[in-house]
């Protein structure tokens, strides 16, 4: 029997100022879609929240001339100094409106309040401020000493960090100068339409952000119209191969960023409290839903006994439920879908033969939920092991020696994240430089910072988002 | 697991109570090894290895867990437990030159009835004061459940010979100390004498006899977490009842990542011995919202077993007006002030 | 009510050292003119006992400026200009009564030094990436090379340009890391004390910027010679004065920025400043299993 219990801790709901209603933003306007709108539900509890415009095929007309116009005459023409003046505008923007964005996006997307406030929110404000210190400096960032932008960007984002993505996709694109059409999520269209409202309030000239709100044939859109110059696609990899054969022929520069089943390699030498922390950070922040998450854990077959006993005591404090609780860490899954797929998933892993492990957790009636996972006996044979589940499921292999570790890490087409948790600099350094993945993480977890690129290699995609190397992108040399 | 979306279950608003006929702590048989570690003391060089050959802790990560754990919100029934827990785990501590009979009775009546105004407040757990003082302090909480703390082995420097330290010990011990704070040599320490800091606290066990004996590690002399850590672990070994972070006498003190530090060593030592130790903060928490955020450390680190005064303390003197001054808020519904608690 | 005119309250122009604003401890002052000749003001004049004090703070704050983010230096320096923006009508006024400009000539200038007060704010979380890089050493080693900010930075600001021309030398100074005691343009020093109000009312720790006002001969040797100041802009000092200074910063090998005395102010800087005051580390180490 617990000796103290937290008391609910409840964020204000108010706070989000969620409306009945919201319009899509096109030219600098809120204004009707002529789609069929659809209806964006509260993961936790299965609530309908608004019911949100969606962008038909002749939105997305409207939309990418509007960013084609506002190309050609203001904002691809503004002086970089003008341009970094606004995007530090949105930068406050974000700031002052912070609590707001960070409750509306519990809402819409499941993830807890601590999250969104935390990380979310405040990542998304200081990739507007890094950006925004570049837009008159292109000529400094090692891309030729005449840099220009592309001209639109077609822009699709996913439902896992709704604002963050936006912010990663935006921000870079109108730093170089170009004018952007986003398409979000279906499931969370909701603070890529606040971010609209901070363009306005920012006085963004019209038509340099529009935000199209729609699903799979939005999104398709967006990427095939002629008119669009630049493809940026965060989401799955099935999707991301798609656009890329959506796109070929045409001319259309394209950078993606998808899927991954990154490995988190724990050596007997390892700091062991804090990587119990990295290892449940990698799989259980923002409830696995995670394209760099480390779902598979490698661990050293010397200390795997040790750590395993560890980590299941560390799960047990886990604290799963209300989103809006400052307490809890773990939130929804996003959506019924998502929620289906892990199960299959998980049902897959026992058949496989592992070992499933969950700490006592009782689930609430309503909304899309999943305990913290755990998978031992696995073997890289097995499909938890291979295939991305996006889920808080761990899978957990052993090695026996750095060689072993190293093959093991690198043998999966994607590539995009892997941990290494070691007190031997020299063996970071060694796995670093072999390990096949674009974002290493030593004695640390899921780390984020404009300044820092991200993406990475086979198929979890291609190109940088985060630090000079995110101009690239966006800039013709 | 716990899940955060149900109401309100009933939350326990009682405090913690110290009281001695039934405190069940368990003490190491003196100079024996606790079984499960074998030889790791048998010699200086086997301690060494030993010490060295614990996991090493990143500081930036062990910060990290501690600054997450801080962000927790404790809100109405569970801040109410936690303040009156608190209270319950207070050190009422005066460790200063000027110190006299007066200023420790006045001490002690604080520490029997801290809220002038409310009898229903708990007592604190213990006072901490210098060894000639005890006596004193002794007959000022007779018919209290308070118990009485003193400072030894030559506080807070540590730097006097072994016999002075002992006789500072029995001292202490004779004039009715019920608790035995000692600081370790930091000087060894940090000179890797480990076996010297070792048999310096065997020595002081067995002078404590009854007493319980806390072992003052002076984390911010330590500097580093991995010393945290292996000094932590050197005076479990070595029998210390509770491991302290400092005197009170240097910054740092008690801080978020050195708990953390601490609070994982006794888990881990209870995991392996059985053996349940209890950890005591001092220094640098002065206020109501870091005594419950620590609580929060305790009960998400090593386990809400140890949210009790028989395994955990927070040594301090202001902190015990900012708890009261909480305590009344969640009682009446507005903000107190000083003058409505006595000073000291 | 009737209408009459009104006394205005006139501003005392003091130093702006550790955050605070002294006066000189040697309670000296002086008569600032337009170019005209008309009385502006007295300013102080600081002495030898406060550039001490000023190295003393700026040395205080380095260790908190150095070791702060990158991302917070930026924050920091980005609140500055929404704070010269505030005073946008104030600095028209007094760079245009300093320098003897119109109105509108002086808005140009004004505007030119807030957006080039932006334009250093976004460098803070940029220059390492600019100037560091991962060198390919021929072994098996990791190789990397960091610019690091130098230490305390001593400034004489340019003479005539009152703004823009201060801002440009010290904005990349601090963008970097660095800490500075700057002494302003020994004529028009009243845009420097304002611009000291403003640093005094962002979030810039005290400490990281400290404005003399004076006579430049006097201070600069006094700096020059100061063996706790790691760097020495020439910019403000005419030319006749300089190989004396730069003799005197020998004694402790400072770093020497020989700037132009009156270049085109709205020119695009480079980074040429920025560098100045980077020291460069580069680390080895081993890779192996």
């Amino acid at each position: 029997m617990p000796t103290w219990d937290y008391a609910p801790a409840p964020e204000s709901r108010e706070t989000a100022r969620l409306r009945e209603s919201y319009q899509m933003f096109v030219d600098g306007k809120f204004v009707d879609g002529s789609g069929t709108a659809f209806k964006t539900i509260n993961p936790a509890d299965e609530a309908v929240l608004a019911e949100v415009a969606e962008a038909n095929q002749s939105d997305v007309d409207t939309a990418v001339a509007a960013a084609r116009r506002a190309f050609d005459r203001t904002w691809g023409r503004m002086p970089g100094r003008e341009r970094s003046k606004y995007l530090f505008r949105i930068a406050r923007l974000i700031q002052e409106r912070a609590r707001e964005l960070a409750v509306l996006e519990s809402l819409d997307n499941g993830k807890p309040i601590k999250e969104s406030r935390d990380v979310d929110v405040p990542l998304a404000a200081a990739h507007f401020f890094y950006y925004a210190g570049w837009a008159d400096k292109l000529e400094y960032a090692g891309l030729g000493p005449n840099p220009r932008p592309l001209g639109v960007a077609g822009q699709v984002i996913p439902w896992n960090f709704p604002l963050l993505m936006a912010a990663w996709k935006l921000a870079p694109a109108l730093a170089a100068g170009n004018t952007c059409v986003l398409k979000p999520a279906e499931t969370t269209p909701l603070t890529a339409l606040v971010l609209a409202e901070i363009c306005q309030q920012a006085d963004l000239p019209p038509g340099v952000v529009n935000v199209l709100p729609g699903a799979g044939a939005t999104g398709a859109a967006v990427v095939g119209h002629p008119a669009v110059d630049k493809v940026a696609f965060t989401g799955s990899t099935d999707v991301g191969k798609e656009i890329q054969r959506q796109i070929a022929g045409t001319g259309k520069k394209l950078t993606l960023e998808l899927g991954g089943k990154a490995a988190n390699i724990v050596f007997e030498d390892a700091p062991l409290d804090q990587a119990v922390e990295g290892i449940v950070n990698g799989i259980f922040f923002n409830q696995g839903h995670v394209c760099c998450a480390g779902s598979r854990l490698l661990v050293q077959e010397s200390i795997a006994d040790e750590l395993l006993e560890s980590l299941k005591r560390r799960l047990a404090t886990l604290r799963l439920g209300d989103p809006l609780d400052k307490n809890t860490d773990i939130g929804a899954i996003n959506s019924a879908v998502q929620l289906a797929k892990i199960r299959e998933l998980s049902g897959i892993g026992e058949a496989e033969g592992a070992q499933r492990w969950s700490p006592p957790c009782a689930l609430p009636d309503r909304g899309f939920w999943f305990p913290p996972t755990l998978f031992t006996g696995v073997s890289q044979a097995h499909r938890i092991a291979r295939e991305e589940i996006f889920g808080p499921v761990l899978s957990v292999l052993t090695f026996r020696t750095p060689d072993e570790a190293l093959a093991k890490a690198n043998n999966t087409p994607y590539g995009l994240s892997a941990g290494i948790w070691t007190e031997k600099g020299s063996r970071i350094l060694w796995m670093a430089n072999r390990l096949r993945a674009g974002v290493i993480w030593a004695n640390t977890f899921n780390r984020f910072d404009p300044a820092a690129p991200f993406g990475g290699y086979q198929e979890s995609g291609f190109g940088r988002e985060g630090g000079r190397h995110g101009l690239e992108a966006y800039v013709a040399h | 697991m716990h899940r955060s979306l149900s109401t309100d279950s009933a939350i326990h608003a009682e405090a913690c109570r110290v009281d001695s006929s039934d405190v069940t702590r368990s003490s190491t048989v003196l100079g024996t090894q606790p079984r499960e570690f074998g030889d790791a003391a048998a010699d200086a060089t086997s301690l060494r290895r030993f010490l060295h050959g614990l996991p090493g802790v990143d500081e930036v990560g062990a910060q990290a867990r501690a600054a997450g754990l801080f962000t927790r919100s404790i809100k109405k029934a569970s801040k109410v437990w936690a303040l009156e827990a608190a209270i319950g785990m207070v050190d009422l501590t005066t460790l200063e030159g000027a110190d006299t009979a007066g200023k420790v009775a006045g001490l002690c009546a604080k520490a029997r009835q801290p809220d002038p105004a409310d009898p229903s407040c708990p007592p604190v757990a213990a006072v901490c004061v210098y060894p000639d003082l005890v006596a004193g302090a002794r007959s000022h909480l007779v018919g209290s459940s308070v118990v009485v703390a003193s400072v030894a082995t030559a506080f807070p420097s540590g730097r006097a010979s072994l016999r002075t330290k002992l006789a500072d010990v029995a001292d202490a011990v004779e004039a009715g100390a019920d608790e035995i704070d000692m600081v370790i040599d930091r000087g060894a320490f940090l000179s890797g004498h480990y076996k010297t800091v070792y048999d310096e606290i065997v020595a002081v066990k067995e002078a404590c006899g009854p007493a319980h004996l806390k072992v003052i590690l002076e984390t911010g002399e330590l500097s580093t977490l991995d010393n945290v850590r292996r000094a932590s672990w050197l005076a479990l070994l070595a029998g210390g009842d509770f491991i302290k972070t400092s005197t009170g006498k240097v910054t740092p003190a008690a801080t978020p990542p050195v708990a953390l530090v601490m609070l994982e060593a006794v888990r881990d030592f209870a995991a392996a011995t059985g053996d349940r130790r209890g950890v005591k903060l001092a220094g640098g928490i002065r206020t109501a919202k870091d005594a419950i955020r620590y609580l929060v450390l305790v009960k998400e680190t090593a386990g809400e077993d140890w949210l009790t005064s028989d395994l955990f303390r927070i040594g301090a003197s202001s902190l015990v007006n900012d708890l009261l001054m909480q305590r009344t808020k969640e009682q009446t519904g507005v903000y107190s002030g000083n003058d409505y608690f006595s000073v000291d | 009510m009737p209408t009459e005119s009104r006394l205005s309250v006139r501003k005392t122009y003091k130093l702006y050292i550790g955050g605070k604003f002294p006066r000189s401890e040697s309670g000296r002052s002086y008569e600032v003119h337009t170019p005209r000749g008309a009385f502006l003001a007295n300013a102080a004049q600081a002495s030898r006992k406060d550039v001490r004090d000023a190295v003393v703070a700026a040395r205080k704050a380095f260790a908190g400026w150095s070791g702060a983010t990158a991302y917070n230096r930026g924050q920091v320096l980005y609140r500055v200009a929404e704070m010269l923006e505030g005073r946008r009508a104030q600095f028209v006024d007094e760079v245009g009564d300093a320098e003897g400009l119109t109105a509108r000539r002086a808005e140009s200038l004004v505007d030119a030094a807030i957006d080039r007060w932006v334009w250093y704010a976004g460098w803070t979380d940029k220059i390492a990436q600019i100037a560091g890089s991962s060198n390919p050493v021929a072994g098996p080693y990791f190789n990397f090379s960091l610019p690091e900010p130098t230490g305390v930075v001593a400034i004489l600001a340019p003479q005539k340009s009152s703004l823009l021309g201060l801002v440009s030398v010290l904005a990349p100074a601090v963008a970097g890391g660095n800490t500075v005691v700057a002494v302003s343009a020994q004529d028009r020093p009243l845009p420097a004390s304002t611009l000291a109000e403003v640093l005094a009312t962002s979030d810039l720790p005290d400490g990281v910027i400290n404005l003399l006002t004076g006579f430049t001969a006097e201070l600069a040797s006094w700096l020059a010679a100061h063996m706790d100041v790691n760097a020495l802009d020439l910019t403000g000092v005419a030319v006749a004065d300089r190989t004396e200074l730069e003799r005197l910063a020998a004694d402790n090998v400072k770093r020497v920025f020989r700037g132009a005395a009156d270049p085109d102010w709205t020119a695009d800087p480079g980074i040429e400043r920025l560098i100045a005051y980077q020291e460069t580390k580069t680390v080895w180490h081993p890779i192996g299993i």
